[in-house]
């Protein structure tokens, strides 16, 4: 007897289910052993996750809270990873539509709630956007490598970031903490009376039944998916690369951003030193788990929101480093990818001929 | 003169672990499997180094434990990219998240200690030359093996019969195999020895340089590595080259910002990431739309030799 690997013919559809789930599992026990190792029970661990973040309804709140801004991204990622854009900098898109929010806040004071929030949405999208396209056409014009260029160019985003909190627009009355004066109301999301989750969770359903709108039903969103399948062949029947690649980036970026926006104005209600917890790093996750649907990315992130809400209560409760939820994060990425292998191949038993 | 040469010097200590990074992605994607987790291998490297440095007192006892923990996490990376065809970006991604949680969470007890580490040993006579000596010969010893490290390699990858097999598994695996050659054997090998290198640089960090250990120290070295691998266009000359371009900006931008100027610190410290886009802008130009001379020609892709 032999194990032998063979390539799958179809691919059932319970393996749509069985991967992630199984990933996911197998994940939380290598990282039960990392916990072992920390002295901590993994079963009380979990325990606490679970509880405080699906336990009662605050704890669903929170996770809400946090899925608002990792659906977005999650969003923006699956328009270029759609194409085969590597497009790592979410973080830094984010970071720039959160600084061009907050400066539109600064120079462009206005009464209305509508208008103030119409131009920072706008300031932001254009930010965010102009930052992805710039890489984008680096990628489509001279094959220069879209996962150096964003993943520095988030780098330069926290930089900046950094320069406007610490610099001009660091609030005189913070006592030297690195962030600016809170928001007018005018300029701050509405709350939608359930714990802190405010009314970017519109933009975010917005955005996933646009997404799944542009891709199931436009023909665009048919370009989009035959230049990630074969560029050349899309070049070939008439689709411009160059201006594609372009435009997806840009609106790939031009969603994070708002993303950012969505955070500084319904959460934080100002602009301050590290407000994204690597969300745009997450949602890299959120997008691949989902396999770049959007309907799905609605509810992982719903999920991955858990993870971060779970791994905070360990913080607090149990004096476990917030990075710890980074170790889950990159364990559920292994073993997922590690399933996809099933997807494609199964393993048979073959009698060794002689 | 005396204004150049230590810069030029601290520009050769700040490069060291950029080329130690570079020169072990340079071995992993020579054999067709590229690791985009070299920041998280850095990190493993930086603190297991630091930690078994600050445990027995011998700080080569650091070096080889973040070799040997920098060859460990990339088999995970080898195991899903190569035995299971994984995706190859999202799996080193995975690797730097893993690298990055793990080091922040088991450094908490190692932040503000400070050990004895490697120190400086000049050369003698070549230390003594004019302007080549204080800036190549004047270093500590983990420098002066990165310089035997190129030349070993250089020597290796194209003068060797095992060289040749590396290379010949990442530019045309099918070949490889038709001649004998057994693909995935070859690739785990170079796997781990590169993430071996990669954290030996991150050790560079913890042991030689600061001395200390601090979260997240490696700030985006790893990604600039990776870049750099495309600009020294896989040789491990070029390699050296680039590593001390880097290095010399870091060193002119902490240079700048001791001497008090009015450009403000955030702006200053985006210069390497500026430099690193520029860079790689420059070589793809250059090089035009094609497949760039020297990269591997199956990078990235796996290899099933039962699959037509």
């Amino acid at each position: 007897m032999r194990i032998k690997r063979q390539k799958r013919i179809g691919q059932p559809l319970w393996l749509d289910l069985a991967i992630p789930v199984g990933g996911l599992l197998m994940a939380f026990l290598a990282s039960g052993i990392f916990l072992i190792m920390m002295g901590v029970s993994p079963v009380e661990a979990y325990r606490e996750m679970y509880y405080s973040a699906f336990g009662d309804s605050y704890g669903l709140s929170e996770c809400m809270v946090k899925a608002i801004p990792l659906a977005m991204t999650a969003i923006a990622l699956m328009l270029s990873f759609k194409m085969l854009i590597w497009n790592i900098g979410a973080e830094g898109q984010i970071f720039m539509g959160a600084i061009a929010a907050t400066a539109a806040v600064r120079y462009f004071p206005v009464e209305g709630h509508w208008t103030m929030m119409t131009i920072m949405g706008i300031s932001a999208i254009i930010a965010g956007g102009i930052w992805a396209a710039f890489a984008g056409y680096l990628k489509a014009r001279w094959n220069v490598n879209e996962i150096i260029t964003t993943l520095m160019m988030n780098y330069i985003a926290i930089h900046l970031m950094d320069y406007f909190v610490y610099g001009p627009w660091r609030d005189p009355s913070s006592l030297g903490f690195p962030m600016t004066a809170p928001f007018p109301e005018t300029a701050k999301l509405i709350p939608i009376g359930w714990g802190r989750v405010h009314s970017g969770i519109f933009i975010a359903l917005a955005l996933i039944l646009l997404a799944w709108w542009v891709f199931k039903m436009t023909r665009w969103g048919y370009e989009i998916r035959v230049i990630g399948e074969n560029p050349k062949a899309a070049t070939f029947a008439g689709i411009d690369y160059v201006k594609n690649v372009v435009v997806v980036m840009f609106i790939s970026g031009a969603i994070a951003g708002l993303a950012g926006m969505s955070e500084v104005a319904g959460l934080q209600g100002r602009l301050q030193h590290g407000f994204s917890g690597g969300f745009g790093y997450t949602a890299i996750i959120v997008a691949w788990l989902s396999r770049l649907n959007p309907l799905a990315i609605a509810i992982v992130s719903f999920l991955m929101g858990g993870l971060l809400v779970g791994g905070e209560s360990l913080q607090i409760v149990m004096g476990l480093p917030i990075a710890s939820t980074l170790v889950v994060q990159g364990c559920i990425l292994f073993f997922i990818l590690a399933g996809e292998f099933f997807r494609r191949y199964r393993i048979v038993l073959v009698k060794e001929e002689i | 003169m005396e204004i150049i040469v230590p810069i030029l010097a601290a520009a050769v200590r700040s490069g060291t672990p950029i080329l130690y990074a570079t020169l072990g992605e340079i071995i992993t994607e020579k054999g067709g499997v590229m690791n985009l987790g070299l920041e998280g291998l850095m990190l493993l490297g930086a603190l297991s180094g630091f930690a078994v440095t600050s445990s027995t007192g011998n700080p080569w006892l650091g070096v080889a434990a973040a070799f040997g923990i920098g060859a460990f996490f990339s088999l995970f990376h080898a195991v899903v990219c190569i035995t299971l065809g994984g995706n190859q970006v999202v799996s080193g991604l995975a690797l730097t998240m893993l690298g990055t949680g793990i080091t922040a969470i088991l450094g908490i007890n190692y932040v503000g200690e400070t050990i004895k580490g490697l120190t400086k040993t000049t050369i003698p006579f070549l230390g003594e030359l004019p302007l080549v000596g204080p800036v190549f010969f004047d270093h500590d010893p983990l420098v002066y093996i990165s310089y035997a490290l190129v030349a070993f390699m250089c020597w290796f990858l194209w003068r060797t019969k095992t060289g040749l097999n590396l290379r010949a598994v990442g530019d045309n695996p099918r070949a490889a195999d038709s001649v004998g050659l057994n693909v995935a054997a070859i690739r785990y090998a170079a796997t781990l020895i590169g993430g071996g290198v990669v954290a030996v640089g991150g050790a560079y960090m913890s042991i030689s340089y600061s001395h200390m250990w601090t979260e997240g120290m490696s700030a985006g070295r790893g990604w600039i590595a990776v870049a750099l691998v495309i600009f020294a266009i896989w040789h491990p000359a070029r390699a050296a080259f680039g590593s001390y371009l880097f290095g010399g900006v870091e060193a002119c931008q902490l240079r700048i910002q001791a001497a008090g100027t009015n450009i403000p610190a955030p702006i200053l410290l985006m210069l390497p990431y500026i430099l690193t886009i520029t860079v790689l802008l420059v070589i793809s130009v250059k090089k035009g739309k094609g497949i760039l001379f020297g990269a591997p020609a199956a990078l990235g892709t796996p290899f099933y030799r039962e699959e037509r």
